[in-house]
C-alpha cells in the first residue's frame, strides 16, 4: 500500500463514480446471473433427485408429494400432522403468528383439544402432546414427535383394523433419529408413514 | 441432549475462528500469499472490466464516496428490475411488477443487508428477481459492510498510511471469500436436499386425491448467501423455517455455522492487525460471554413453555412449540434464534412472534446493542467503538488522556462516536413513538395488548439493526410501513459507517504514543469486564424503559 493520504487527489471523484456503475453493473452479471446459474447446473448434474424437490411418486411415476413438504389429512384413519394456518397449501408458507398473550391461539387451542378427545376417546389429554395441537413455523411441517405418532394408534387401530403393534413397528420404521446421533430432535415424516399405512390398508 | 448440541455447535465455531481468521488477514493484509496465484487471474480481469487503474489506499472521505456510489448504482439498477419484473424473461410463474414503495423498501433493505421482507418470496419476486437483485445484492452488501469494517481496521492499527483501497477490498472479498465459500455451501445444501431448480411450481396429487401446489426454485444458491453474508432474506416467506430451504437439523447447523462463523472471526482478525492476538481475543470473549447469557435465557424460556397453553391440562414437556418446527425441536431453536439476531442475519427457523414473552426479548435485545458478533463486519466496528467508549471512561476515571492501541482518543473522535452510538437507540424509538400516536402505524398490530408494542418495537429494532427478522405477524406491506422502515434502514447503515470511516480517518494519521507502565491495557480480561459493562449500561439506560413496556410486561400478564 502506497502512502498517498495527503495527496487526496488521487482518484478523482468524477472516476470513481465510473467505476462504480461499471462495478454495479459486472457484479450484477457475476453474482445475479453466472452464479446461480452455474449453481443450478452443478446441483442438477450431481443431485438431480434433491435439487427438484425430493418429490415422491407412485408407481405410475405421478407425484404424490414431497418428502420435505407435510401435507393435509382429513380421514381420522391416516395419521394426522400439525396444526397449520395455511393448510398445507405449499404455494406459500406461513403461519398466524399468534402471540404468547393471544387470546385467538387461546381458542384454538382449546377447539383441537376438542376435536382430539371426540377423535380419540381412549387417550386422555393428559398424554396429548403439545406439539400436535400447536402450529408449525412453516405450516408445511412435515414431521411429527414418535409421541404424537404414539398416542395416535389406538384411533388408527381400531378404524382401519389393523392391529396396534403392527402400527406401533410401522411408526418405529418410520421414526428418524437425531442427525448425526446429535442433532436436532427425533421425528415421525407423515406423509411417507401414510403412503405405507395406505398400502396395509387395501 | 439438548445443551450437548448447542455446546458442539458452539465449539465447532470457536475452532473455526483462527483458520478463518488467519485467512480473511491474509485477503485484506495486501501482503503477496500463495492464493494470489488461484485468484490473481479473476481478479485481474474483474479490475479492468470496472476501468480500476490504480489500486492505491484512499483517504477516508474517497472510501467513503466509493462505497456510497457503488450502492447507489446497485439500488438504481436493482429498483428497474423489480420494476420491470413482469416483462423480463426467467418468470415462469408470471408474477407481475412490484409496487414502487414495496420496490423502494425491498432495494434499501437489501443493499443494507437487512433484509427485512414486506412481500412473500414465492409470490411477489420473479425467479429473476430473485438471482439478479436478492442474491446480487446479498454478496455484494455482505462485501460492502466486510470492506468498510477492514478499512476501519487499518484505520485504527497501522500507522501513517491509508485505510486502503475501497474497489480493491471489495472485489477481493467476492472472489476470495463469498463466491468460493457460497458455491461449495450451496453444493453440500443441495446433497442434503434443499432444492436448486429453474422450473415452476410443482403440482402434486396428494395421498387422498387432493391436489398440491408446490412452489420451488433456486433456493440453495440463495440459502448459502443469506447466511455467509448474513443477510437473512428467504427464499420464501417463512424463510429459514420452511423445509425446503431448511429441511433437516444438519442443514440448520451449517446455516448457523455460515452466519457466524465469518463474524465471529473478524476480531480474530482485528488482533492480527493489531500485532497482537490478544486484543481480538478480549473482544471475541466479550462478545462471547454476551452470547451466551442471551442463549441460556431464550433456551430456558422456551423449554419452560408458555403458561397459557401449559395450563391446559395436555402433555406440554416439550416447551413452546407453537411457531416451531419439530425437526429443530427447542435446542436448535433457541440457538438459531439467538444467532440469527447476534449476527444480525434475521434469517428464521421459527416465528420470532411466537416465541414466549422473555424468549422473545432476547432477539430484541441482541439487535439493540448490536454488537454481539454483529453482521457482515459492522458488529466488530460497532464494538470498537464501544472499547474506545470504554477506554475514554476509564480514562476519565483515573484521570488520564485515553489511548487505545496507541493513540489519543480526542474531542474529534468522541463526538463522532456518541453520534454514532446516539443514532441506534433514536432511529429505533422515535419511529415507533410515531407509530404508535397515526392510525397508519397502529392498523398493523395483529396482537392486542403488550405485544402490540413489541411488535412494533421489534420492527424498528430489526431495521436499524439491519438485522431484517421480523414478528412478522405485523400487517407491515402498506407504504407508512415501506416508508418509515426504509428510512431507518438507510440511516441505521450508513449514517454509523460513515461515522466510523472517519474516526478511522483521523486516527490513521495521529502520532503513536509510546506505552509506558500507566498505559491502560486493552488486552487483558479487565478491560473485556469493562467493555461488556459499556455496552450493558449504554443499552440498559437507553431501551429498559421499552423492554419494559414490551415483553416484560407481557410476560406479567401471562405468568
Amino acid at each position: 500500500m502506497t502512502n498517498s493520504n495527503s495527496n487526496s487527489g488521487s482518484i478523482s471523484n468524477s472516476s470513481i463514480l465510473a467505476i462504480a456503475i461499471r462495478a454495479g453493473i459486472a457484479f450484477i452479471v457475476l453474482c445475479g446471473i453466472i452464479y446461480p446459474l452455474v449453481s443450478t447446473g452443478l446441483a442438477q448434474l450431481i443431485f438431480p433427485h434433491q435439487a427438484n424437490g425430493s418429490m415422491i411418486k407412485d408407481a405410475s411415476g405421478r407425484i404424490i408429494g414431497s418428502s420435505l413438504i407435510g401435507q393435509s389429512f382429513t380421514d381420522p384413519a391416516y395419521f394426522q400432522g400439525r396444526v397449520s394456518s395455511i393448510d398445507y397449501k405449499a404455494e406459500a408458507s406461513g403461519s398466524n403468528n399468534y402471540a404468547p398473550s393471544n387470546p385467538d391461539m387461546l381458542k384454538r387451542t382449546q377447539d383441537s383439544i376438542t376435536a382430539w378427545q371426540a377423535a380419540n376417546p381412549d387417550v386422555p389429554i393428559s398424554k396429548l402432546p403439545i406439539a400436535l395441537i400447536t402450529n408449525s413455523g412453516s405450516g408445511l411441517d412435515p414431521h411429527i414427535t414418535p409421541a404424537s405418532a404414539e398416542v395416535q394408534i389406538p384411533r388408527i387401530s381400531k378404524l382401519t383394523g389393523l392391529p396396534a403393534d403392527t402400527l406401533k413397528q410401522l411408526v418405529e420404521k418410520h421414526t428418524d433419529g437425531r442427525d448425526l446421533g446429535l442433532f436436532g430432535d427425533p421425528r415421525v415424516n407423515v406423509l411417507e408413514l401414510n403412503i405405507e399405512l395406505s398400502q396395509l390398508r387395501k | 441432549m439438548d445443551i450437548l448440541q448447542m455446546i458442539i455447535v458452539i465449539g465447532v465455531l470457536v475452532l473455526l475462528v483462527k483458520p478463518l481468521g488467519t485467512y480473511v488477514y491474509h485477503v485484506y493484509s495486501d501482503e503477496p500469499n500463495r492464493t494470489d496465484r488461484i485468484f490473481g487471474g479473476t481478479e485481474r480481469f474483474i479490475y479492468r472490466i470496472i476501468g480500476l487503474k490504480s489500486r492505491d489506499g484512499m483517504t477516508w472521505k474517497k472510501y467513503a464516496l466509493s462505497f456510497l456510489l457503488t450502492n447507489i448504482a446497485l439500488v438504481a439498477i436493482s429498483y428497474l428490475l423489480l420494476r420491470l419484473q413482469g416483462a423480463l424473461p426467467g418468470n415462469p410463474n408470471k408474477i407481475g411488477a412490484m409496487e414502487e414503495t414495496l420496490s423502494f423498501n425491498t432495494v434499501i433493505s437489501f443493499i443494507t443487508n437487512t433484509n427485512l421482507q414486506h412481500y412473500s418470496g414465492e409470490t411477489g419476486l420473479s425467479y429473476f428477481s430473485q438471482m439478479a437483485v436478492i442474491m446480487m445484492m446479498m454478496f455484494t452488501s455482505a462485501a460492502t459492510g466486510f470492506s468498510v469494517a477492514i478499512a476501519f481496521i487499518r484505520g485504527i492499527t497501522s500507522r501513517g498510511s491509508t485505510i486502503g483501497n475501497f474497489f480493491s477490498d471489495f472485489v477481493k472479498s467476492h472472489t476470495r471469500i463469498f463466491l468460493p465459500l457460497a458455491l461449495l455451501i450451496t453444493l453440500v445444501l443441495v446433497g442434503l436436499h434443499v432444492p436448486q431448480t429453474l422450473q415452476p411450481t410443482v403440482t402434486a396429487t396428494t395421498l387422498e386425491g387432493a391436489t398440491q401446489s408446490i412452489a420451488i426454485g433456486p433456493v440453495a444458491s440463495l440459502e448459502s448467501i443469506k447466511h455467509l453474508g448474513t443477510n437473512g432474506g428467504g427464499f420464501f416467506g417463512v424463510n429459514s423455517a420452511h423445509p425446503f430451504e431448511n429441511p433437516n437439523p444438519l442443514t440448520n447447523v451449517i446455516e448457523i455455522l455460515s452466519m457466524w462463523a465469518l463474524p465471529a472471526s473478524l476480531p480474530y482478525v482485528y488482533g492480527r492487525f493489531a500485532g497482537n492476538r490478544k486484543q481480538g481475543w478480549v473482544v471475541f470473549s466479550a462478545m462471547m460471554t454476551l452470547f451466551l447469557v442471551f442463549l441460556a435465557t431464550v433456551y430456558t424460556a422456551e423449554v419452560n413453555g408458555n403458561p397459557v397453553l401449559n395450563n391446559l391440562g395436555v402433555d406440554a414437556s416439550q416447551g413452546s412449540m407453537e411457531g416451531k418446527e419439530v425437526r429443530f425441536g427447542m435446542a436448535q431453536s433457541a440457538l438459531f434464534t439467538a444467532v440469527t439476531t447476534a449476527a444480525t442475519t434475521g434469517t428464521v427457523n421459527n416465528m420470532h412472534d411466537t416465541l414466549t414473552p422473555l424468549g422473545g426479548m432476547v432477539p430484541l435485545a441482541e439487535m439493540m446493542l448490536n454488537v454481539v458478533f454483529g453482521g457482515k463486519g459492522v458488529g466488530l466496528v460497532n464494538m470498537l467503538m464501544y472499547a474506545i467508549l470504554g477506554v475514554f471512561i476509564a480514562g476519565l476515571m483515573v484521570g488520564r488522556t485515553p489511548e487505545f492501541l496507541g493513540r489519543k482518543i480526542e474531542p474529534r473522535e468522541m463526538k463522532l462516536i456518541a453520534i454514532a452510538i446516539l443514532v441506534h437507540p433514536f432511529i429505533i424509538l422515535a419511529p415507533t413513538a410515531i407509530a404508535f400516536l397515526t392510525d397508519l402505524g397502529q392498523g398493523a398490530i395483529t396482537n392486542p395488548g403488550f405485544h402490540g408494542i413489541s411488535q412494533v418495537l421489534y420492527e424498528y429494532t430489526s431495521s436499524a439493526a439491519n438485522n431484517g427478522s421480523g414478528f412478522e405477524g405485523l400487517a407491515d406491506n402498506t407504504p407508512f410501513w415501506n416508508i418509515t422502515t426504509g428510512l431507518v434502514m438507510l440511516f441505521g447503515r450508513y449514517i454509523s459507517m460513515i461515522a466510523m470511516l472517519a474516526v478511522a480517518g483521523s486516527l490513521v494519521r495521529k502520532q503513536p504514543v509510546p506505552e509506558t507502565m500507566g498505559t491502560f491495557r486493552t488486552d487483558n480480561v479487565l478491560f473485556a469486564g469493562i467493555l461488556v459493562g459499556t455496552v450493558v449500561i449504554v443499552g440498559a439506560l437507553t431501551f429498559l424503559p421499552a423492554v419494559v413496556l414490551g415483553p416484560i410486561a407481557e410476560h406479567l400478564t401471562i405468568r
